[in-house]
């Protein structure tokens, strides 16, 4: 592991934020946090980024002049203007002129925000704001870069045009950091890691976590709840058995990575009941 | 209905500092007003100098006047040195014919309550009337006093309201947590968040002193460097204030309320409109921790007075007091919120070697 957590443990008064997380950052890789709110995802990067000092474990991170951020909050300076937004970032990290301006250019191109220099940042629509965000994190071309939840909310074009951006970083070196509410976002990452309420419930490869699945999945047609243990996907449903035995009507089905996350969690709920 | 007043009313449970203010606010104004806002002046320092100056103290009764020295070796010129260092507002010079009494016509309400007091003095005493002479401000020119307050209280909004939403502004869009990922040091954060109302403010202060003097025709006599001194260590002592506001607000609202419960008591408590001296002691040390209070002192004194920067040593020592103080608790409240990464650093240069380790 080049940069990330290990068995990194955040406590908030008596609230435990993580509990011993490990997320593994490399450099050419993207490492994508998956998880529902309050799962614990944004206290990842905060600790990543040095924003949070962790009770315990390691955290490795380069200084920070090599590290590109964006809170799930903002990101830029709204009052000001995208070419503004560029050359305040741009004089933060000390980039000189020349580099400034083709690094501008390039992420003005990448972003297609080249003919909204001159607009404000509060006159953007959302997905472009967060696209000029995440291009202003990528402008001094970090080791580390980290992006919380620069998805969310985002229509699903900007949302194309984002993953296309977070991958060329990737592509051109930076280990990448990601953290989303959405699951098939987690299929493009080189590693996963799935968190609820600050526990890890899986981490790996997505075809690891595939591989991994427990039990069987199977799809039933019926209009009714087939077990405690199912969920709507689509017009069907999924079951869920963690011993194999599907009931009788139920299709196998290769479980996909949807699929995938809802079953780690039912076996965390039930391990969790188990345990009490 | 009875559903919409209930949810007000949990609404405004959660918002304990509008409570705060709803039930504070009054308090603090009833006892502010009652016992600060007093237009009836007493106690107001008196000085007799010459031969006869102890039979003018004697006459000079409490509880208008407050006789704080008589010295019957010492002159005129004595005598207006004390007006003009601030130590009293009238001074009575005997010896020489009818008794001269000077006055310091930046004190208003005093004077008229002085004037008012010798004319009921004078056929009673059956002493010759004295000549009356005030100085400073003759013709007691209510914008003369105003003006150089008023600046005051105008640095005081730009230091403290507008310095305290610029900060939380940051905070409130996010990205007050990314300038502490950014290479920056605690220090260039803030000193660069300041410096900006710093030259704001400086230019308003001149332009109300230059709009003052043109538009009221009030006098600048003074040092204009010490006036400067001054300024310089009040808007410190005003910036301070905004930052630390900024530090326990999450958001714009809650920066304007704490700023304005910080705005009032200085409108009322700081001598512009009522004179210190007649405020009631409990509400009077109010007053003496009020950087506006010294302020005044200072504006009034280089503006009206000429004072000389040995005059307002104690009103400019107690600003620097207040400076370092106010500015110094700011910035390192301020600090902690930038703290992590200040210890990123460190952290990161640990990172950095078990890395290449």
């Amino acid at each position: 592991m080049r940069y990330g957590l290990e068995e990194v443990r955040v406590t908030r008064g008596r609230n435990v934020a993580l509990a011993g997380v490990t997320v593994a950052v490399d450099p050419s890789r993207i490492a994508v946090v998956v998880g529902g709110d309050g799962a614990g995802k944004s206290t990842c990067l905060q600790v990543l980024a040095g924003l949070l000092e962790p009770d315990a474990g390691t955290v490795r991170r380069p200084a920070k002049e090599h590290i590109g951020y964006v809170p799930a909050t903002a990101g830029l300076y709204r009052d000001l203007t995208v070419q503004e937004n560029l050359d305040f970032t741009a004089a933060a990290f000390g980039l000189s002129r020349g580099e400034r301006d083709r690094k501008a250019s390039q992420i003005l191109e990448q972003t297609g925000l080249g003919r909204a220099r001159r607009r404000l940042g509060s006159q953007l629509s959302g997905g472009m704001q967060r696209k000029l965000a995440v291009g202003l994190a990528l402008l001094h071309s970090p080791e580390l870069l980290i992006l919380d939840e620069p998805t969310t909310g985002v229509d699903p074009v900007s949302r194309a045009d984002l993953w296309r951006l977070i991958s060329r970083a990737a592509v051109d070196g930076a280990a990448v950091a990601v953290t989303t509410t959405y699951v098939n976002e987690a299929a493009r990452a080189a590693s996963v890691v799935l968190l609820e309420a600050g526990k890890m419930l899986a981490s790996g490869t997505p075809e690891q976590i595939l591989h991994d699945v427990p039990g069987a999945v199977g799809a039933w047609p019926g209009a009714d709840r087939p077990t405690s243990l199912s969920w709507r996907r689509g017009a069907s449903w999924r079951v869920w058995s963690p011993a194999g035995r599907l009931p009788d009507g139920v299709r196998p089905v290769t479980p996909d990575f949807e699929d995938a996350v809802v079953v780690a969690t039912l076996a965390a709920e039930a391990a969790n009941q188990a345990g009490r | 209905m009875w559903a919409m007043i209930a949810k007000e009313f949990h609404e405004l449970q959660r918002d304990r500092r509008t409570v705060a203010m709803m039930i504070v606010l009054p308090v603090v104004l009833l006892v502010v007003f009652g016992y600060a806002a007093n237009f009836k002046v007493h106690d107001i320092p008196v000085a007799a100098v010459g031969p006869g100056a102890s039979q003018a103290a004697a006459l000079l009764r409490e509880p208008t006047f407050h006789v704080t020295d008589v010295d019957p070796a010492a002159g005129e010129s004595a005598a207006q040195a004390r007006l003009r260092d601030g130590q009293d507002v009238i001074a009575v010079v005997t010896g020489g014919g009818r008794p001269l009494v000077l006055m310091d016509g930046t004190q208003l309400f005093s004077v008229e309550t002085a004037e008012s007091a010798l004319a009921r003095l004078a056929p009673t005493a059956g002493t010759p009337a004295p000549r009356v002479r005030i100085l400073y401000n003759p013709d007691l020119t209510t914008s003369w006093i105003m003006v150089p307050g008023l600046a005051g209280l105008i640095l005081v909004f730009i230091g403290t309201l507008i310095t305290s939403l610029g900060v939380v502004r940051e905070r409130q869009a996010g990205t007050l947590e990314q300038l502490a990922v950014m290479p920056f040091r605690a220090w260039d954060v803030i000193a660069g968040k300041i410096a900006p109302y710093l030259m704001v403010a400086a230019v308003d202060l001149v332009f109300i002193v230059v709009i003052g003097m043109g538009v009221f025709h009030v006098p600048f006599v003074g040092n204009v460097a010490v006036f400067a001194l001054g300024a310089a260590l009040f808007l410190l002592v005003t910036l301070g204030m905004g930052i630390m506001v900024s530090t326990v607000s999450q958001n714009q609202g809650q920066a304007i309320q704490l700023a304005f419960m910080l705005v009032l008591p200085q409108v009322l408590l700081s001598g512009l409109i009522f004179p210190i001296s007649s405020m009631a002691a409990g509400v009077r040390w109010i007053s003496y921790v009020l950087p506006l209070t010294y302020f005044i002192q200072v504006s009034r004194g280089v503006m009206l007075k000429a004072a000389p920067i040995s005059a307002l040593a104690e009103p400019l020592a107690l600003l620097a007091v207040l400076a370092v103080a106010v500015l110094g608790l700011a910035i390192i409240r301020f600090r902690r919120d930038l703290a992590p990464s200040s210890r990123t650093t460190q952290a990161a240069a640990r990172t950095a070697e078990r890395a290449a380790a």
